[in-house]
């Protein structure tokens, strides 16, 4: 068997092991509160219910989009796009893409982690992962509690802070690729 | 004849396209649900009412504890703009408010498990941490311009 593709499949192994021990753990958590609270316990699982019916279609479509990854990307393209060689088309893509991503942050962990192995730079997925938190939708909500100036002044702040955490993912990641020290 | 040999290709081509986008899907549906869980707990238990009754009235300490609260808070940002509204009414400085709001959104402790599994270990702790960080600045940034402005 090909090595990356048994590594790929212990780290898939891996990593289900550990989704698994994680989930079994907040069902004890969710066990052990119904004892003594068992009101608020069904009030949490409502509003977990909530979520995942409000998540269900960006879920759908963060699994479309992984597909496209899948089907049409080729690492190559991606690597040319969102990797090494990217330059600044690469950080103004990856602030348009968060900007412009909706839900959750952890619905779109998966289809980084694809881009990711495809060749896209930490640097970059630090830099998607921060502009999520740009949301232009909600803008006149916080116009309307905190002032058009303070909104504006924040959302530029966001961006700058963005590039900077990006920036210094990408040269502590440098350091450990020369040390060969792997993240896992 | 070599029309349909291309056609055979690209059909296996979506066919294991598809069973690889599903297979890197599902085996992180658990952590996903565990995430979503926990979420639910935080929004039953951690109440506008208890973050705000935690903050003291002193400038750095709030701030501090803005972004420390705005870490371990998840949920839906126009509750974050909610709760710090109500704040801001309550006399939170905006500087404390601001590093809660920026926090909300940035740094996600309830979902590092995730994070970390997916994204990698060391990348969801140096991301975090400097979205911690990068919470007060961004505050302190945000307040003083503001204040140059207005």
């Amino acid at each position: 068997m090909n090595p990356n593709k048994n590594n790929k499949k212990r780290q898939q192994n891996k990593n289900l092991i550990y989704g698994f021990s994680f989930l079994g753990s907040v069902f004890i958590i969710y066990l052990l509160l119904s004892i003594f609270d068992l009101e608020n316990v069904y009030k949490s699982l409502q509003a977990s219910l909530d979520i995942i019916i409000q998540i269900l279609p960006i879920l759908i479509l963060v699994i479309l989009m992984m597909l496209f990854v899948n089907l049409l990307l080729k690492p190559k393209t991606v690597s040319k796009l969102l990797g090494g060689e990217s330059g600044l088309r690469g950080w103004l893509l990856a602030i348009f893409m968060g900007i412009l991503s909706h839900g959750p942050i952890y619905v779109w962990y998966p289809l980084l982690k694809n881009l990711k192995d495809s060749g896209m730079k930490s640097g970059l997925v630090a830099v998607f992962l921060y502009n999520r938190a740009v949301k232009i939708p909600l803008l006149p909500v916080m116009i309307y509690y905190f002032g058009i100036g303070f909104a504006l002044i924040l959302t530029f702040y966001m961006i700058i802070a963005s590039l900077l955490e990006g920036k210094i993912i990408e040269i502590t990641e440098h350091k450990f690729k020369d040390k060969g020290i792997k993240d896992v | 004849m070599a029309n349909k040999k291309i056609n055979k290709t690209s059909k296996e081509t979506i066919k294991t396209s598809i069973v690889k986008t599903l297979k890197s899907f599902l085996v992180m549906v658990p952590i996903l649900l565990g995430v979503i869980l926990l979420i639910g707990l935080f929004k039953t238990y951690i109440t506008p009412d208890l973050i705000s009754s935690i903050f003291k009235g002193k400038l750095f300490q709030d701030t501090l504890l803005g972004s420390l609260i705005g870490s371990i808070s998840a949920g839906n940002p126009i509750s974050s703009f909610i709760i710090g509204g109500e704040l801001l009414k309550e006399g939170v400085s905006l500087f404390a408010v601001t590093a809660f709001i920026v926090a909300w959104v940035t740094v996600g402790l309830v979902q590092l498990p995730a994070e970390a599994s997916i994204l990698g270990k060391r990348f969801a702790l140096t991301r975090n941490f400097l979205s911690f960080i990068l919470a007060i600045v961004v505050a302190i940034a945000t307040v003083l311009t503001l204040r140059i402005f207005t």
